[in-house]
Order: structure tokens, then C-alpha cells, then sequence
């Protein structure tokens, strides 16, 4: 690679797969017909695959390819494949192919590799069969997986009843080989290993061997409850080794300490190696190639100011390859990544992207319905419960069904374009698609339907997953039967669909952004700079937010010089317009059409704008326990760092502080992790530390979280003599007044968790960790832009993994602390992400309503105003036409949800899509008459 | 950051030079993608909605990374596919 910004040559190489990927249909004829078996990657070498196979059933491309182990390949031997191909698409020809590109920026989301046990002879990985990694372990749980969902063993397929988990493998440790880092994500995902587990076998008793238990993110604390509460699991507090393995058996002892049995020795069927996350295995390459720096533990090395900004112009950096990162923050660096890219080449965008294009829609009115029906195997989720097989042929007796087969994964790319052929082939103009919930793949099938120049209504989703084989698992008969009731329903309904037109709506190409703080005035920069003009609303008289009263991070960014930065950069940019002192006084409109209606220093100033991002930041709770407020010497770490900032000669030269943790969450109250305290914690005792290297600090904590490269700050704070003592929160630490050599102090009283007894601390300065909590203007916002919140009482995202920026309504998006607790760098990366987002909307023209939304009859509305009411996106409203007062939907702000026409008393309201006619001929279908009369005959004969 | 983005007058130079006619070759492209996990994905797909052309390049047989391995997800459990 080579080049600057705006201007990059790359040099790829391909290495041939030996198939031709425009004649492989993805058919795995040749995979079964391939005499070579070698251990499948995919699976984490636990089953065989063979030397001609597709990656995984729904890998994209679906196309097979043909690696080293290939018999012809090594010595020209065999040549089955390229008999049985009936396309011709096998190609030993094919080499290396060199392509050069030019490029404007460059992305790298290298993301990472899992660690590997295997090195160090003390894990007993590839040593001891029934000792297998997380990574082994979630294949083991696939239905896509070596034993199709069974929890097997390798090496005598049988069901372990007992199985041990070991945390913190690889990471956590400064010992050769492993990393010091906390890789963040272990803690949660045995949790998840354990529930899925219990779910696939209730009698398996599952041991969770763990330090600290990091449940730092959105809804993780109550993840970890719902875990711990299972019957037969058990979370033990111990570092654990792996002992030996039994010959006979084969099962493994592993070696544990509790502070009530010490040391302990116990039999496990298995073992599970929670292991951390490494660094890309090629990212020395990497580095080199793209001239990128690195940090010391070989991920991308990050400008806490700008994590995704590399070193180098015009190269970004998104996901894990930052640090270990869950999949939520994998997908909104990925929209950063994007957005800052956007500002970089926003002069060419549109310039080389092309429009997809859809063959033009038949018009399929004036026919008989002719219906195709899939039915979807998903994997083992499906037919391991309900027969498929049986369910296709009952589906081809169906009225007006005129073609039905069965598919593995209906989601798969080959299995979708079988449905477009299909359908063109066979002339179906309804299609059927027995499978799961059409939440997540309606768009997807939809989609398909567009290929085949069907109109995308003409498809019905037949929900025989979450409606059936997921909750009747046991019941295999009945959940057939009940399959074919599904699916029976699903095709009547189907028969009497109509096509319906979406519309193109025209884009506003402002955006408002609400909150001006690090989180919103970051967005709002991005977003101007990709030459949109933005409208940012802040309550306080000063742009700053929260950042205000933060001095530095654990990464040593001086916040307030960077906040001024930000704030000059903000006011200097011509497109951005600020109001202080604002408050949001009415919202209206939809995506792409918003009118915002705001009080800004005494004056109303209505916006109009296109999307909203609402940023409006968090709070800090103000504690209630541990004398906070009755004593001068005791703060929150926030006010803490304040003072010390400012220098506070008599917090700076205390001879003693105390820290406790968790005050005002992770209780019933409060029932999450405000995630920043246990780093806050650190910061602070580091910078007294190295003010005042004699002051004793001690931090009274439940679990340190301080999650991926803060653990190296945590163990330079305890090399450094800060000692963490740990509480359990039935036995929290007591505080008191006290009077001690005739100067007044603090007195903590904390139960000693391994010595059993009761420390007395004493303290001239006592910190706590007080929650983050929601804004307390959060609930008005939410209800102003007709957005939801979580549990907590921050905003809940569309979707935790796939839309983490922005809401289920339409074209408002998140970030911040709003909606949760994050560090400032974080909070930096979501805002990027946020405005990554918002590009994908006003870089368009047009956006696209649904078709299925409501319409109201003229004759039959009585102007009751019923569904006015009902309506909570305001989408209704009466207007005056010649037969007077009627009501009136707006087919932009309609949501489809149907509130409206279950209300409505004269029938006068209906909703596309569902239909009086169709629902019920779906609802005749459920249960026939003869059913019907039997059972009243049922009841008469009782009677 | 500032200096990120060219100013006005360059980008109206820069779009009518014989590199904007050379825009439409084969391998010119916006953005190079390096990674097809979950976040080279999303990366793609927003700057190819945002209307950039992206070359996304992966070392395996098939997008989808480390998180297509995975059974299910956390805290949702949804599946990972």
C-alpha cells in the first residue's frame, strides 16, 4: 500500500478458491462426493469437513472453495469434483490473482484473534480431550455445529453432566504469553454459555470458576442475575488450575481455594476455557503495511480523543482491532469509521455508487392466487422438533398452494434466490415462507420477492420457530401438528394480500442535534462536517455537559483543554447553529420532515430538520448513605477529581482516603453497573498518588471492572500500595464520625472477606463511587420524540447489536451517556457512530414509507375521534372535507401498529396489509367448523 | 480534525480535474474496507448507503468473522446469524 490520504494504491492478492464463483450455485454436490476429510476450521476442528466444502451453510458468498488438503492439488490424484460439478464451476487452473486499487481511505477492521491455550502446557488444552475453549464450546452449542447442537464429548460422545468454566484464560495475567489486559467480554458470554446450556440440558450442573464478574455493559447486571439464579449453576469466587485427567474417564480434576473449604479438588466431564481476545495474528503486518502504530499489547494504537483515527491520515480503524470489544461497540465504531471517512470524502461522494435496480413489478391482480410455500429447517432450531419433511407435503394439499419444498436456511443467499427463481419459474404471485419471526428477515424475503418482480406485500412469514419449535420442544408430534395449523393460516391469509406502494418521501437535510455536550457537539461536528447543516440545542447557558467537571482520564487526556478545543471548533463551524439555555418545547413530523419547536434565552425558534440525535448525557446521583452531605470530608469521585484539580491542599495531603464503590447502583434500586466508577476509582487514587506516594488509599469495591487496557492502570494502582478490599453488599462497610489523635476523621468499618474479621479504617477523606444515573429531563425528550426506555430508565436502542445509534422510531438516533454510563472515549466513538448513522439518511434525497399503514373510509367515520386518541405517533387528525368532519391518517407517520382500527366502532378505519378480509379468513382457517361442531357436541353430551 | 476536510475551492478544482473523468475505471474505488467481520460489515453498508463505493476485502472464504462462529448472543441471546 502506498499513498496519502484521499489517494491510496493497494495491491491485493487473491488466492484462488478453484471454483469459478459465477457457475458455483453453492449446491455441495462435490462436497459429497470429495474423498478428502480434514478437521473444519469453522467448527474449531472438532468435526471433519472435506478438501471441496462451502465455509459455513450461510456463508456469504454461499460458494464453495477448495483448500491445501485437496488431493489434486498436492499430487494431481483425483478429479471427482470436477466430474460430479454439473456447472463446471471447479477451475484448478486458477492461481493468485493481483489486483491494484485505488482508494480515498482505507477502514481496517482486523478485529481479533482468540486466544490460544494450547501454548502454555498449563491449561491442558490438546492435551486432555474434555478440556475445550469458549470458542470450541459456542460451536458445540450450534445447531450449525460438529454434533448439531448436542453438547457432546469428542471422544466419547456422551453428554457431560458437569462442566466447569475458568475464567480470565489468557487474559488478566502479566505471566509470558498471556495478556494483562481484561478482554471484557468473557465474563458475559460464559454467563450466556451457562443459560444456553441449562436451556439444551436441565440437569447439567455448571461451576463457574471467576474473579471479579464484569457485567459493566447495558443489562449485563441482569444478565448475570438470570445466570446465577439458574438451578445447579454456581459462580465460585477462586483462581482455579487444571489438576490432571483421569485416564479411565477422562474427566478432569480441577484444583480451586474458597476462603471457607480451602483448598478444594473436583471432578469436571468438562472444562471450558473462558479465553480472552488477542490481537489480529497478522498485526505486525499490519502495522507495517499501513504504517499504523500499535500499542504495547499490539492492537491499533488510539488518540483517546479519537480512537478511530489512526496515526496515519485518511485510515481509519474500527471493532476490536481498538481493544477488545463486545459486538455493539464492533458495529457503532463501524458507523464512525464511516462517518469520519464521510468528512474526509465527502466532495466525491455519490460520484462512483451505484443505485440497485429491480426488475419491473408484474401485475399479478387479475390472477388466481398461486402460492409457494418454503419451509425452513433453520439449521436443527426448526426440524429438530417440528417434521419438516411432513409439513411441505401437508402445505402441497393447501387450497390455491401450487408448489412447496423444504430448505435448510431459507436466510441463506442460495436458498433466497431458489425462492426468486422459483417463483419466476413456477409463476407463484404469493409466496409463503415458513420460518421464523418476520422481526428480523421479512426486509430479506421481501427483497426477494422485488428480484422475482413480485410486489414485496405479496409475501407472508408462517412463524414456526418462536411460535413452535423453540417453546414446544418436547412435544414433537403436537408441534408438527401445530406447524401445519401455522402454516395452513399463513397460506389463507396469503390468498387475499394485495400489492401496496411504498412512497418516497423528500429529506430534510438538517439535523438537530439535542445535548451539548462531548457526546452531541462531537456528533454535530461530524455531521456539519459532511456539509449538513445542524441545529444544536443545549439546556445550560455553556456548551460542556458533564466533561465540565472531568479533568483527565485514564488515558491522560486532559479533558478541559480538549473540551475548549471542541467547543472553539464547534462555534467556529459556519453550517452549526447553537441555542442555549433551550428547552424543546413541541416535536412533530416524521424521518426526513421533523419540526422542532424550541424556547432558547426567552424566544421561540422553531427548526426544521430531517433527523434527530439526542444526546442529553446523565447525571450523577447524589448519595443518601455514608454521611454524604453531613460531613465535609466525604465526596463523590467526581467532586474528588474536582478537587484535586484544583489543588485542595487538605485532600492532597490526607494521610488516609477511602474509596467505596457501587453507591447508588447495583442495588434494587439501581438495578445495572454504572461501569465508569471502578476506572474513576483508579484515576483518582493514581493522581493522589502521585501528588501525595505516603497518603494510604484504600477503595472498598464489590467487583473492579475496569474492563480491557484499565486493568493495567488497576495493577499499577495495588503495585503502587493501593489496597482494594472487597464487600458483599449484605455486609456493607459502616461509616461513622470519629475523633482520633484530636482531629476529626472517618471511621470504615469493613468486613475482612479472607481473614474473616472487621478492619477499621480510618480516613481523613472519604469518595464514593455515586451512580450514574438518567438525566432527569430523559422521560419529557423521550415522550417529545416518541422514543422508549430501557429498565433503567435510559434509552433504549432499536437493537442492542444492530442498531445501537438509533431508536425504533424513524430517524432519531442516540448517543452518550444517555444511553448508559461510558467512558469519555467511548462516548466519542458512539457520537461518530451516531452521525454515521444520520449520514446514511440525509446523504439521500428521498427516504421510503411503508406501505401498510392505515386509511379511514369517509362514509362509515362518525368523526368520533376515538382513534385520535388511540394514535400514539399522532399520525391521525380531523379534517374537513364535503361530508363533513372525518378523521385522517397520515400515511408518513403511520407506524402500521393497528391501534387505531381496533377502536374505531363503525369499522371505518382499515390497515393495509391486514385486512379485515385476510385476518379473518386466517382466523377461519385456525380451527375448522367440523372442529367447531365437534366440540359443541363435546359440551352438550357433558351438559 | 479541522484540517481534515479540503476547502471548498479545491473540492470544485479536484471534481472537475481528469481524476473525477477517471472515477468511473474499474478499480477506483472510495473506500478500501480491510476485515469482514461484524464491523467491516456495518462499516461497508453505511458508507455504501451514504453513497461511497467500497472494496471490502477479507482474508477468509466468507464475511462474517469470529461472530458467525458464535451460537448466540449477549445479553439478548439473539442468534449471532
Amino acid at each position: 500500500m502506498e499513498g496519502k490520504k484521499g489517494d491510496f494504491n493497494v495491491s491485493l492478492k487473491t488466492k484462488p478458491r478453484y471454483i469459478i464463483e459465477d457457475k458455483c450455485t453453492g449446491c455441495t454436490t462435490c462436497v459429497q462426493y470429495c474423498p478428502v476429510h480434514y478437521p473444519d476450521p469453522f467448527n474449531q476442528d472438532i468435526s471433519d469437513n472435506k478438501a471441496v466444502h462451502v465455509y459455513f451453510s450461510q456463508a456469504i458468498p454461499l460458494v464453495a472453495y477448495i483448500d491445501d488438503s485437496c488431493l489434486r492439488l498436492k499430487d494431481k490424484k483425483c478429479d471427482i469434483c470436477s466430474g460430479v460439478c454439473k456447472t463446471g464451476a471447479i477451475d484448478f487452473r486458477q492461481t493468485t490473482k493481483k489486483t491494484d486499487i485505488n482508494v480515498g481511505a482505507i477502514i481496517l477492521s482486523s478485529g481479533i484473534t482468540p486466544f490460544d491455550p494450547s501454548a502454555k502446557e498449563e491449561y491442558g488444552y490438546k492435551t486432555m480431550q474434555n478440556v475445550v475453549t469458549s470458542m470450541d464450546y459456542e460451536r458445540l452449542l450450534s445447531s450449525t455445529g460438529p454434533f448439531e447442537g448436542e453438547v457432546l464429548r469428542t471422544i466419547d460422545k456422551k453428554h457431560p453432566k458437569k462442566i466447569a468454566w475458568i475464567q480470565c484464560v489468557g487474559s488478566r495475567r502479566v505471566t509470558e504469553g498471556d495478556n494483562s489486559y481484561c478482554s471484557g467480554v468473557c465474563c458475559t458470554y460464559t454467563q450466556k454459555q451457562v443459560i444456553l446450556t441449562k436451556h439444551h440440558y436441565e440437569d447439567v450442573q455448571c461451576t463457574i470458576f471467576h474473579n471479579d464478574i464484569r457485567s459493566f455493559g447495558k443489562d449485563f447486571e441482569r444478565y448475570f442475575q438470570r445466570a446465577e439464579q439458574l438451578p445447579g449453576v454456581e459462580f465460585i469466587r477462586s483462581y482455579a488450575s487444571i489438576e490432571k485427567e483421569i485416564p479411565e474417564t477422562r474427566n478432569v480434576i480441577v484444583r480451586y481455594a474458597t476462603a471457607d473449604d480451602g483448598v478444594k479438588r473436583e471432578e469436571f466431564d468438562m472444562v471450558v476455557l473462558s479465553i480472552g481476545l488477542n490481537p489480529p495474528a497478522a498485526y505486525k503486518e499490519i502495522s507495517e503495511k499501513f504504517g499504523i502504530e500499535l500499542n504495547s499489547h499490539g492492537f491499533s494504537k488510539s488518540d483517546s480523543s479519537n480512537p478511530i483515527k489512526t496515526n496515519r491520515p485518511g485510515i481509519f480503524v474500527s471493532g476490536a482491532f481498538l481493544g477488545p470489544t463486545d459486538v455493539p461497540e464492533s458495529v457503532f465504531t463501524a458507523s464512525g469509521a464511516s462517518a469520519q471517512t464521510g468528512e474526509l470524502l465527502d466532495y466525491r461522494r455519490d460520484k462512483l455508487a451505484k443505485e440497485r435496480v429491480y426488475p419491473i413489478e408484474r401485475d399479478v391482480s387479475a390472477e388466481e392466487p398461486k402460492i409457494g410455500v418454503f419451509v425452513c429447517h433453520c439449521g436443527a432450531n426448526i426440524s429438530s422438533v417440528v417434521n419438516v419433511p411432513s409439513t411441505v407435503d401437508y402445505a402441497r394439499t393447501l387450497p390455491n398452494v401450487v408448489y412447496a419444498t423444504e430448505q435448510i436456511f431459507s436466510c441463506a443467499t442460495n436458498s433466497a434466490r431458489e425462492i426468486t427463481d422459483l417463483a419466476i419459474e413456477k409463476g407463484f404471485n404469493r409466496v409463503v415462507i415458513a420460518a421464523c419471526s418476520p422481526r428480523t428477515l421479512e426486509p430479506l424475503f421481501r427483497d426477494t420477492l422485488r428480484e422475482a418482480g413480485l410486489n414485496q406485500y405479496y409475501l407472508d412469514m408462517a412463524n414456526i420457530r418462536e411460535h413452535c419449535s423453540w417453546v414446544h420442544a418436547k412435544q414433537k408430534d403436537e408441534a408438527t401438528q401445530k406447524a401445519h395449523d401455522i402454516v395452513r393460516m399463513s397460506v389463507a391469509r396469503a390468498g387475499e394480500l394485495e400489492p401496496l406502494l411504498e412512497f418516497d418521501l423528500p429529506v430534510n437535510k438538517a439535523a438537530l442535534v439535542v445535548g451539548g455536550g462531548i457526546g452531541g457537539m462531537t456528533c454535530a461536528l461530524s455531521i456539519a462536517k459532511q456539509g449538513h447543516e445542524v441545529h444544536l440545542v443545549e439546556k445550560a447557558k455553556d456548551l460542556g455537559g458533564m466533561a465540565r467537571r472531568l479533568h483527565t482520564t485514564l488515558e491522560k487526556l486532559d479533558v478541559q483543554t480538549y473540551l475548549d478545543e471542541l467547543i472553539h471548533k464547534v462555534y467556529q463551524n459556519p453550517l452549526i447553529h447553537i441555542s442555549h439555555e433551550a428547552t424543546i418545547k413541541e416535536v412533530s413530523g416524521y424521518l426526513g420532515n421533523f419540526t422542532t419547536t424550541i424556547e432558547t434565552e426567552g424566544r421561540i425558534k422553531t427548526i426544521k430538520h430531517g433527523v434527530s440525535v439526542l444526546a442529553i448525557g446523565a447525571e450523577e446521583y447524589k448519595p443518601s448513605e455514608y454521611l454524604y452531605g453531613e460531613s465535609d470530608k466525604v465526596f463523590t469521585h467526581l467532586e474528588l477529581g474536582e478537587e484535586i484539580a484544583r489543588g485542595n491542599k487538605a485532600i492532597i495531603n490526607a494521610e488516609s482516603l477511602v474509596m467505596i464503590q457501587c453507591v447508588g447502583c447495583r442495588n434494587e434500586d439501581r438495578n445495572y453497573c454504572s461501569r465508569v466508577c471502578c476506572g474513576h476509582a483508579v484515576k483518582n487514587a493514581l493522581k493522589l498518588k502521585e501528588k501525595n506516594p505516603d497518603m494510604r488509599i484504600y477503595i472498598i469495591f464489590r467487583d473492579m471492572r475496569t474492563y480491557g487496557f484499565r486493568e493495567d492502570a488497576y495493577r499499577e494502582a495495588s503495585e503502587k500500595g493501593v489496597q482494594f478490599i472487597r464487600y458483599t453488599p449484605e455486609d456493607k462497610p459502616l461509616v461513622e464520625k470519629a475523633k482520633e489523635g484530636g482531629k476529626d476523621v472517618i471511621r470504615v468499618i469493613v468486613p475482612d472477606l479472607i481473614l474473616g474479621q472487621r478492619l477499621e479504617l480510618t480516613a481523613d477523606v472519604l469518595s464514593l463511587a455515586a451512580a450514574v444515573i438518567p438525566s432527569t429531563s430523559t422521560n419529557e425528550i423521550a415522550s417529545h420524540f416518541k422514543v422508549t426506555l430501557s429498565p433503567d430508565e435510559f434509552f433504549k436502542e432499536a437493537h442492542v447489536k444492530l442498531k445501537p445509534v438509533e431508536f425504533a422510531t424513524d430517524g432519531v438516533f442516540l448517543c452518550g451517556t444517555a444511553h448508559y454510563p461510558k467512558h469519555i472515549p467511548e462516548t466519542i466513538n458512539q457520537a461518530y457512530g451516531a452521525a454515521g448513522r444520520v449520514l446514511t439518511l440525509l446523504s439521500k434525497d428521498t427516504v421510503v414509507a411503508s406501505g401498510s399503514v392505515a386509511r379511514v373510509n369517509d362514509y362509515d367515520c362518525v368523526a368520533c375521534g376515538a382513534c385520535i386518541s388511540a394514535c400514539t405517533y399522532d399520525a391521525i387528525e380531523f379534517r374537513d372535507t364535503p361530508k363533513g368532519k372525518k378523521a385522517f391518517v397520515n400515511p408518513i407517520l403511520c407506524k402500521g401498529d393497528g391501534l387505531c382500527n381496533t377502536k374505531c366502532p363503525t369499522n371505518a378505519i382499515m390497515l393495509k396489509h391486514f385486512t379485515n378480509a385476510a385476518l379473518l379468513k386466517q382466523i377461519d382457517a385456525a380451527v375448522t367448523s367440523k372442529d367447531i361442531l365437534e366440540q359443541m357436541d363435546a359440551v352438550l353430551e357433558e351438559a | 480534525m479541522g484540517n481534515d476536510i479540503l476547502p471548498k475551492e479545491i473540492i470544485q478544482q479536484f471534481s472537475d480535474s481528469p481524476v473525477s473523468i477517471n472515477m468511473g475505471d474499474k478499480n477506483f474505488g472510495d473506500v478500501m474496507v480491510v476485515g469482514g467481520g461484524v464491523s467491516g460489515i456495518q462499516a461497508s453498508l453505511d458508507l455504501a448507503t451514504a453513497g461511497f463505493k467500497v472494496y471490502l476485502v477479507e482474508k477468509g472464504p466468507s464475511i462474517g468473522g469470529h461472530m458467525a462462529q458464535l451460537d448466540k448472543t449477549f445479553p439478548t441471546n439473539d442468534c449471532s446469524m
